[in-house]
């Protein structure tokens, strides 16, 4: 019970980054969009998937509550201001979708609510994965870092780091759904992107290095553990290909792989912590009859019916962004 | 009053969930009316329905946007500022929510999508059906809801594990009397929400003179569902009632503005109360009276406040109040609507013109009362979070300095005031526009009614 529900865990956490990930990223290079035709392609490109997307965070943070509730007690509060950052950011930006063609003078209001908060809400996302790999300091079960102790040049590299990674992969979404100047762009745009966020990265590593990270030891007792960044940078060269043949398809699910290769790194290096460190999944689990409870209804029926509905809709609205017909 | 972390949660948590719930209860009874106006379209074939339905459609997306944003606050909110409410009872109310989000989220996300973007792309069929389950996400949404809340009322099917609630009878949490006659009572109130917000808008356009064929149907279809479902929904009220009678016998009181035990008990209709001398001023009050609401007897004996201990009363003055404004907002809809439907019916209703203003003017009224329910439901269970077991002050995360909870109310605030503002103006935009035109034309706009709906096709197909 308790394998299953991490396994539903780490699911949701990682169709989260790689769904929301491509609708924050399209919001952070509409930011650098200033074409009115451009930008409504842009949003076209995710208007239907956003809210499906975001949801997978709500899934994330419910299933921690249902099935570790300490976990989510004690992550929830101990990044209180991130955690009030990234809403804010999210909130500003759902509404921006129906908001910014209502607008009559403001539009502009509603542009930038929507680039600055998909821009917000991605850094403190980075900004929270980084503070928890740096390590949470924990007395009786509660958070001890103070108010600001989240705050480091570690977890602000991690944050912009995100945010390059989510633009990668918006930029990858952009050459799928759209034609035209808005997937040449998007064309020119992944190379560079590509070697900012490897540079970021490389940046992030010797940092961990300099500061003696507990994480770092995982990686010398667990050598397999290089085989991910491997398949990452395999990942990363078959993007570059793809871009140059300038398939569509390709350089998304590429970049999802990597995505997906630092995920299953950063899993195997906590595992069995859940809270890196301090608590594992075991002792943090809900007991037997809360997790059968969420087992033998939502785990086994409505879960494989939510991938079907993720389906449905990828299926309904797949194809090129028709300006015309489908726009706001 | 000296300013804690925990006043500061409170105020915030009363803040985003009041303002949350305006927006779920309005588009839960909007979409249950979207999916019959596309069926009877379906059915009938009669344009009318299709230009209704697109122009409640539009209102619906911006209300169920703010709905959506709205409501990821508060799945976040149980851990940041109540985490020990979250610890404690979360193996109970974490996969109660968990449910919420898994049945409820993905089937309003995915075909919520259809209905925006999808009428070109899928068969009217698999488009009513999406509707539909639109309808019913939102429908299961609520459910879960009030599952959770009604187990925080009353706390059921536990066992206390070292100090932790774990469940011991799920059947028990999920199907007890308490939830279903909760559960049809907020539903209600939603259905009616709709109904009332529609029924508004048609008396506004037929006193405007305007989108005629479109009025009538909103301003029938509006008044009969309410005149239909406001005896039902007192009825659920009077059971509410009963529970809140047995199972917490201090909030009942307190509506009751009932101080002493009394036999037979007398029922407050209105009054000054005074916690502090334990008295009501100024009071009318009927003999006998409560008695008979509490127990259906002429002589029982009923329980006052001064029953309990201070520290276990809840803050009388708002639970007293709320329900009395709540009562009263029903009963005015309830005559509204009777008198209205007798009208419509008789087509006699569109001469009323003093009748058709106060329709118009009722639109607030199902808003206000469910508020205000919410309120007495709420502060009533004061000052505990899990009745008789969690108290609101042990519930706050230890660890949350003043500032910073004072840092995130403010930045709700900013925001919801900001997004809450503008939403209304752009819903009220759109209603002014009414059916037929662009989206959000400024009011002096020459187009109201002249340009078709969209760019799409159908207007050209189905319009004589």
């Amino acid at each position: 019970m308790i394998t299953f529900w991490v396994a539903v865990l780490a699911l949701s956490i990682l169709l989260y980054v790689l769904l929301d990930g491509f609708d924050l990223g399209v919001g952070i290079l509409y930011g650098f969009t200033r074409d009115e035709g451009k930008r409504r392609d842009m949003i076209n490109a995710i208007a239907p998937f956003w809210d499906g997307n975001e949801t997978w965070l709500v899934v994330a943070g419910v299933v921690l509550w249902g099935a570790f509730p300490i976990i989510y007690a004690t992550l929830f509060s101990a990044f209180y201001i991130p955690l009030v950052l990234m809403l804010a950011g999210l909130i500003l930006r759902g509404v921006a979708f129906e908001f910014r063609n209502k607008a009559l003078h403001l539009r502009w209001v509603w542009d930038a609510g929507f680039a600055g908060g998909s821009l917000l809400a991605t850094f403190m996302q980075g900004l929270m994965v980084g503070a928890l790999v740096a390590g949470l300091p924990l007395s009786h079960g509660n958070y001890a870092g103070g108010e600001f102790g989240w705050l480091s040049t570690f977890s602000v590299l991690c944050g912009v780091g995100l945010c390059l990674g989510y633009s990668l992969l918006g930029a990858c979404w952009l050459v799928r759904k759209c034609d035209g100047q808005v997937q040449a762009r998007a064309y020119r745009l992944i190379p560079a992107l590509s070697v900012i966020a490897l540079a970021v990265l490389a940046a992030v590593f010797i940092f961990a290095l300099r500061e003696h990270l507990q994480v770092l030891g995982r990686w010398l007792e667990r050598p397999y553990l290089f085989l991910f960044p491997l398949l990452g940078i395999a990942a990363g060269i078959g993007l570059i290909l793809s871009v140059h043949r300038r398939r569509e398809l390709a350089p998304f699910c590429l970049v999802a792989a990597t995505f997906a290769a630092a995920f299953c790194t950063f899993a195997i290096s906590f595992w069995p912590y859940m809270i890196p460190f301090s608590i594992t999944i075991d002792a943090a689990a809900a007991p037997h009859a809360s997790l059968a409870f969420m087992f033998w209804g939502e785990g086994l029926f409505v879960l494989p019916l939510m991938l079907i509905y993720t389906a449905i809709s990828c299926r309904v609205f797949h194809g090129k962004v028709r300006s015309q017909s489908d726009s706001y | 009053m000296h300013i804690t972390a925990l006043l500061l949660s409170r105020l915030q948590f009363a803040f985003t969930i009041s303002f949350h719930i305006i927006f779920p209860s309005f588009t839960i009874g909007l979409a249950a009316f979207l999916t019959i106006l596309e069926a009877l379209h379906l059915a009938t074939g009669r344009p009318t329905y299709r230009v209704v339905f697109e122009f409640w459609l539009k209102i619906f997306a911006v209300a169920f946007g703010i709905g959506v944003v709205t409501g990821i606050v508060m799945a976040f909110q149980f851990g940041t500022n109540w985490s020990e409410l979250a610890r404690v009872s979360g193996p109970i109310q974490g996969p109660l929510i968990s449910y919420e989000t898994f049945m409820a989220f993905f089937l309003e996300a995915t075909f919520f999508g259809i209905l925006l973007f999808g009428r070109t792309r899928v068969a009217p069929w698999l488009y009513l059906v999406s509707t539909a389950m639109v309808a019913l996400g939102t429908t299961l949404s609520a459910y879960w809801i009030m599952v959770n809340n009604s187990w925080m009322q009353v706390p059921t099917g536990y066992a206390l594990v070292h100090g932790d609630l774990v469940p011991d009878d799920w059947p028990q949490i999920l199907f007890n009397s308490v939830v279903w006659v909760r559960f049809p009572h907020m539903l209600l109130a939603s259905y009616l929400t709709g109904a009332f917000c529609v029924a508004a808008t048609g008396a506004w356009y037929v006193l405007r003179r305007e989108f005629n064929a479109e009025a009538r149907v909103m301003l029938r279809m509006g008044l009969i569902l309410a005149a239909v479902l406001l005896p039902i929904q007192l009825f659920f009220g009077h059971l509410v009632g009963d529970y809140v009678h047995d199972r917490q016998p201090v909030k009942f009181a307190a509506i009751e503005g009932r101080w002493h035990d009394e036999q037979p008990a007398g029922e407050v209709l209105l009054a000054i109360p005074d916690p502090v001398a334990e008295t009501n001023h100024y009071q009318i009050k009927i003999p006998v009276l409560g008695s008979v609401i509490g127990s259906l007897s002429l002589h029982s004996k009923e329980v006052g406040l001064t029953d309990f201990p201070r520290a276990d009363r809840p803050p009388m003055v708002i639970p007293f109040f709320a329900f009395r404004i709540m009562v009263g907002c029903g009963l005015a809809m309830l005559l509204l609507a009777w008198v209205g439907t007798y009208l419509s019916l008789k087509e006699r209703l569109e001469r009323h013109r003093a009748l058709l203003y106060s329709i118009f003017w009722s639109f607030p009224l199902p808003f206000v009362a469910i508020l205000t329910g919410w309120f007495t439901a709420e502060v009533g269970r004061q000052p505990w979070t899990i009745y008789g077991l969690l108290r609101t002050a042990d519930a706050v995360t230890p660890i949350l300095a003043t500032r910073t909870a004072l840092i995130s109310l403010v930045v709700y605030c900013a925001l919801y005031t900001f997004i809450g503002g503008f939403g209304v103006l752009f819903i009220y935009r759109l209603l002014r526009a009414g059916p037929g035109g662009r989206l959000a034309l400024p009011p002096s706009s020459e187009h109201g009614r002249a340009v078709p709906l969209g760019d799409e096709p159908f207007i050209a197909t189905e319009s004589p």
